[in-house]
C-alpha cells in the first residue's frame, strides 16, 4: 500500500517459512495445555499437529510436541516464549528434516468392503508397519505409524479400498543414538 | 498440635510474610471471607476504591512509585472481569501486582453459578502467571509463589483464584522457606565476555546513542544511579522511551529527551543516525522504533534486557545481554574503572563531531509551539505546571492521549519512580486511580494526574476514594473539548472527518469536583493560570483543575506512520518556513 492510512505500521517482511517441531516438558497441572496452546493462539503462530501425554508420573511432567511452521524469527519467539511459562521446564526444536531426529505418527484407518479390497488396503499399509487392530468379514480396522505425509498419501490412497474412517495422531519426535534432550 | 487457621486467615498470613501494607480491593460475595478477617490484622490497610478497574490502577500507581509490589483483592464474576483491563496494563508494562479473587466454592465450578465466571481462563493471557487454588493444602504456597513470580525477573501481574469453601477450610500454616524453583527464569546469563565486547564497540564507534526504557525503572533507584554514571563516564548522548522517563535527569545536556511517534527531532535523528546504539531495558515497541526496514539502518545494536524473549523479537541485534540492567551497568561501569578505561577522554575527538550534529538538530527547538495571549495552550499549560512544581518532589501520573504526550515531552524528570503512565495498554482513564495509589505510598507528596478530559471521565468514580482517604491528588485536566489524539489523527489521515471524538455534553468539573466533596479550579486564560495552579497545589486536599485549552493543538513533532525516524513532521512554526509542505503531509 503506498498510502497507508494507519497508525500501525504496514507489513512489508516476506521472509521464508520453515516447518519445526517443538518439545515442551511441562509440569502435568490444571491448564497447562491451555496456557501453551494460548500462546500460540494469542501470538499469531500456527499449529500442525499437537501430541500430548504424561512421561514421568512419579514427577509429573508431561511432554508437548508441537509441529509448527514459521519464520526463524517466529520460531525463536516460539521458544523463548514457552520458557517463560512458569510450569515449562524446557524446550526442545528440531527442523522437520532433521535427520538425527525420528518423527512418527500414528494412525488408524477403517475399512469396509469386500475380501480382496481389504487385503489391497492390507497390502498398501505394509511398508508402515501395518498392525490389525480389529477383523469381521466386512471391515478391518488397521494401524499405521509414519510420517505425516506417507499417512497423507495413506488416507488419499486407500479411498478406493474401502476407507470410511481416520483417526490420528499429532508427531512424537525422538532423537536417534544415545543423545538426549537438554 | 498446632494452631489450625482458615483459609481466609492464611491470605493475610501470607501477606504479612511478604509484608503488605495496602490492598486495593472491592467485596463482594465470593471474598466475604477474606474481608471477615480483615479486621484482626491492622498492619494491613485496604482501600476501598469505585470500581475494580480503579483497585489494579491504583495498585499499578503504588507498584510503580514505591517499587513494591501491588496487591488487589476482588471478589468473583465481574470483580474479575472488571480487573481484567488493569492486569492487561500491568502485564504490558510490566509492572509487579498480586491479585487475589474469590471464587465460588468448588463443588459448583463450572455449573454457571451466581457470579461464576471462568477467571483463570479470562487472565491467562493478561498474567504472567495464575492459580485456581482448590486444594487448602496449597494455599500459603502458592501466595508466596505468586508474589515470587510477580516481583522476579521482569516484573508482572499475576492472580491467585481463591473459592469461598477453601477460604473458610483449615489448616496449619508454615512460613515456606523452599519455593518452587523458577527454571532460573529470573537468574543474570550475562557474561564479562560480552561485557568486553559492549565496551570494545563503545571504544570504536563514532556515533554512538544510549537509548533506555522502563526496564531501568524496574530494576530499581539503583540502576538509574549506575546509568548516570555511565552515561557521564562515556560522555554518550542518551535518550528514553515513555516508561524510562527520569532514570536520566531530563534537563542534564546529554538528554537529548524522549525518542519515538512524538519524540524529539534530536533523539530520533540521533536514532537514525548513530553507529552504535545501546539499547537499556527497552523492548523496541513499534511507538519507538517506527518503519522496521529503516530503522537505524547503519548501527551496531545491543540490546540490554532481563527477558530473552525481547531479544531479536522486533529489532535483529549484534550483541544482547540477558540479566538485571542494575547488575550489567554495574559491570560494564566496573570493567571501564578497572581497565582506565576513559571513554570521555579517549572518545571526545570522535565523537565531538556526532555531538556538533545533535546541537543542530537540537536547534530546530522540535517541541515549541505558538503560544498565545488569548486561550491557554495546553504545551504552555504543562510547561507552566512544571516551572511551578519542579521543586517539590512532584509525581507525575497521566490519562492517555495529547495530553500525555505533552506530559511527557514537557514535564522534566529528574528521579525514577516520579512517572507513572499506561504505555503498553495506552489506557484511558489509567492515571486518575493510579494518582490515588502514588498518593497512597507517598501520603506526603505533591501527585499530579495530567487529564485529557475525555479519559478522565472513564474512572471519575475514584475520586470519591480520594475524598474518602484524605488523599490530596490533583486532577489537572487538559480540557479541550475533544478526545483530543482521535481528532488529531483524524485530521491528519482521514480527511478531517472527526467522527465521535468530540466530547459533547461535558459535566461542569466545578460542580463535579464540589459533588465529591473536593475542590473545583478553572482556568481559561493565560493571565490566569499561573496563579490559579499555585492555589492548587497549595490546596490541602483533592482537586479537580478543569484547565480550558486550544481545542484545535495537535502535538508535534511526531513520525507518521511507516516513515522511518528521520521524516518527522515538525510543529506549525515550522511550516511557516516552507520545511513541511501540503505534499508532505499527505504523506501521513
Amino acid at each position: 500500500m503506498k498510502n497507508p492510512k494507519s497508525a500501525y505500521s504496514v507489513s512489508t517482511k516476506k521472509e521464508k517459512s520453515d516447518t519445526h517441531i517443538i518439545v515442551v516438558w511441562v509440569d502435568n497441572e490444571a491448564g497447562v495445555l491451555a496456557r501453551v496452546v494460548g500462546l500460540f493462539s494469542g501470538r499469531g503462530y500456527n499449529i500442525e499437529s499437537l501430541a500430548v501425554a504424561e512421561i514421568d508420573s512419579k514427577r509429573n511432567i508431561s511432554r508437548i510436541t508441537i509441529v509448527t511452521t514459521g519464520t526463524l524469527q517466529v520460531i525463536d519467539q516460539i521458544k523463548l516464549q514457552l520458557k517463560k511459562l512458569v510450569p515449562v521446564h524446557k524446550v526442545a526444536d528440531f527442523k522437520r528434516e532433521d535427520k538425527s531426529v525420528i518423527f512418527k505418527e500414528m494412525a488408524l484407518f477403517k475399512i469396509v468392503g469386500n475380501t480382496s479390497k481389504i487385503k489391497k488396503a492390507i497390502n498398501a499399509c505394509k511398508k508402515y508397519n501395518a498392525i490389525i487392530l480389529d477383523k469381521t468379514k466386512k471391515s478391518n480396522v488397521i494401524q499405521i505409524t509414519a510420517f505425516r505425509r506417507d499417512i497423507d498419501k495413506m488416507t488419499k490412497n486407500l479411498k478406493k479400498f474401502g476407507l470410511v474412517s481416520v483417526s490420528r495422531t499429532g508427531a512424537v519426535a525422538m532423537t536417534r543414538g544415545d543423545k538426549i534432550f537438554n | 498440635m498446632s494452631k489450625l487457621y482458615s483459609g481466609a486467615e492464611i491470605v493475610f498470613k501470607c501477606l504479612e510474610d511478604q509484608k503488605v501494607e495496602f490492598i486495593f480491593g472491592y467485596p463482594g460475595g465470593a471474598v466475604l471471607p477474606i474481608y471477615d478477617e480483615l479486621k484482626n490484622h491492622s498492619s494491613i490497610k485496604h482501600i476501598l476504591v469505585r470500581h475494580e478497574q480503579g483497585a489494579g490502577h491504583a495498585a499499578e500507581g503504588y507498584a510503580r512509585s514505591s517499587g513494591k509490589p501491588g496487591v488487589v483483592l476482588v471478589t468473583s464474576g465481574p470483580g474479575a472481569t472488571n480487573v481484567v483491563t488493569a492486569l492487561t496494563d500491568a502485564y504490558m508494562d510490566s509492572v509487579p501486582l498480586v491479585c487475589i479473587s474469590g471464587q465460588v466454592p468448588t463443588h459448583l465450578i463450572g455449573t454457571d453459578a451466581f457470579q461464576e465466571c471462568d477467571t483463570t481462563g479470562i487472565t491467562r493471557p493478561c498474567t504472567k502467571h495464575n492459580w485456581l487454588v482448590k486444594d487448602i493444602k496449597d494455599l500459603s504456597k502458592t501466595l508466596h509463589e505468586a508474589f515470587k513470580v510477580a516481583t522476579t525477573g521482569r516484573p508482572g501481574p499475576v492472580l491467585v483464584d481463591i473459592p469461598k469453601d477453601i477460604q473458610f477450610a483449615k489448616i496449619k500454616y508454615s512460613k515456606p522457606t523452599i519455593l518452587k524453583k523458577l527454571n532460573g527464569k529470573s537468574l543474570n546469563y550475562f557474561s564479562q565476555k560480552e561485557i568486553d565486547e559492549l565496551i570494545n564497540l563503545m571504544n570504536k564507534s563514532k556515533k554512538p546513542i544510549i537509548y533506555s526504557g522502563g526496564g531501568v525503572i524496574n530494576s530499581g533507584p539503583e540502576a538509574s544511579e549506575v546509568l548516570r554514571e555511565l552515561v557521564q563516564m562515556t560522555g554518550f548522548p542518551i535518550t528514553s522511551t515513555l516508561q524510562g522517563l527520569g532514570a536520566y535527569p531530563g534537563d542534564d545536556n546529554q538528554f537529548l529527551g524522549m525518542l519515538g511517534m512524538h519524540g524529539t527531532y534530536e533523539a530520533n535523528n540521533a536514532m537514525h543516525d548513530c553507529d552504535l546504539l545501546i539499547n537499556i531495558g527497552a523492548r523496541f515497541d513499534d511507538r519507538i522504533t517506527g518503519k522496521i526496514d529503516e530503522f537505524s539502518p547503519n548501527s551496531k545494536k545491543v540490546h540490554i534486557d532481563i527477558d530473552p524473549s525481547s531479544i531479536n523479537k522486533i529489532i535483529k541485534v549484534d550483541l544482547a545481554l540477558v540479566g538485571d540492567v542494575k547488575d550489567i551497568i554495574k559491570g560494564i561501569n566496573k570493567t571501564l574503572k578497572s581497565k582506565n578505561i576513559d571513554l570521555k577522554k579517549s572518545n571526545k575527538q570522535k565523537i565531538s563531531k556526532w555531538w556538533e550534529q545533535i546541537q543542530k538538530w537540537r536547534a530546530k527547538n522540535s517541541l515549541d509551539f505558538r503560544n498565545s495571549e488569548e486561550t491557554i495552550k495546553p504545551q504552555h499549560a504543562v510547561q507552566r505546571l512544571y516551572e511551578l512544581t519542579k521543586d517539590k518532589d512532584t509525581f507525575i501520573t497521566t490519562e492517555v492521549g495529547q495530553h500525555q504526550m505533552w506530559a511527557a515531552q514537557h514535564y522534566k524528570f529528574n528521579k525514577p519512580n516520579r512517572w507513572m503512565t499506561s504505555g503498553g495498554l495506552g489506557t484511558m482513564g489509567y492515571g486518575l486511580p493510579a494518582a490515588v495509589g502514588v498518593q497512597i505510598a507517598h501520603p506526603k507528596k505533591l501527585v499530579i494526574d495530567i487529564a485529557g478530559e475525555a479519559s478522565v471521565l472513564m474512572t471519575m468514580q475514584e475520586m470519591s476514594t480520594a475524598v474518602q482517604y484524605n488523599l490530596p491528588i490533583k486532577i489537572f485536566i487538559l480540557n479541550n473539548q475533544y478526545m483530543g489524539m482521535v481528532r488529531q489523527w483524524q485530521e491528519l489521515l482521514h480527511e478531517k472527518n472527526y467522527s465521535e471524538s468530540y466530547s459533547e455534553a461535558l459535566p461542569d468539573f466545578i460542580k463535579l469536583a464540589e459533588a465529591y466533596g473536593c475542590k473545583g479550579i478553572m482556568a481559561e486564560k493565560p493571565s490566569e493560570l499561573d496563579s490559579k495552579i499555585e492555589e492548587m497545589v497549595n490546596f490541602d486536599g483533592p482537586v479537580i483543575f478543569d484547565c480550558r485549552v486550544d481545542p484545535n493543538e495537535n502535538c508535534f513533532p511526531m513520525i507518521p506512520s511507516g516513515k522511518p525516524h528521520n521524516q518527522m513532521i515538525l510543529g506549525p512554526n515550522e511550516k511557516d518556513d516552507n520545511k513541511i509542505t501540503g505534499k508532505g503531509k499527505a504523506l501521513v
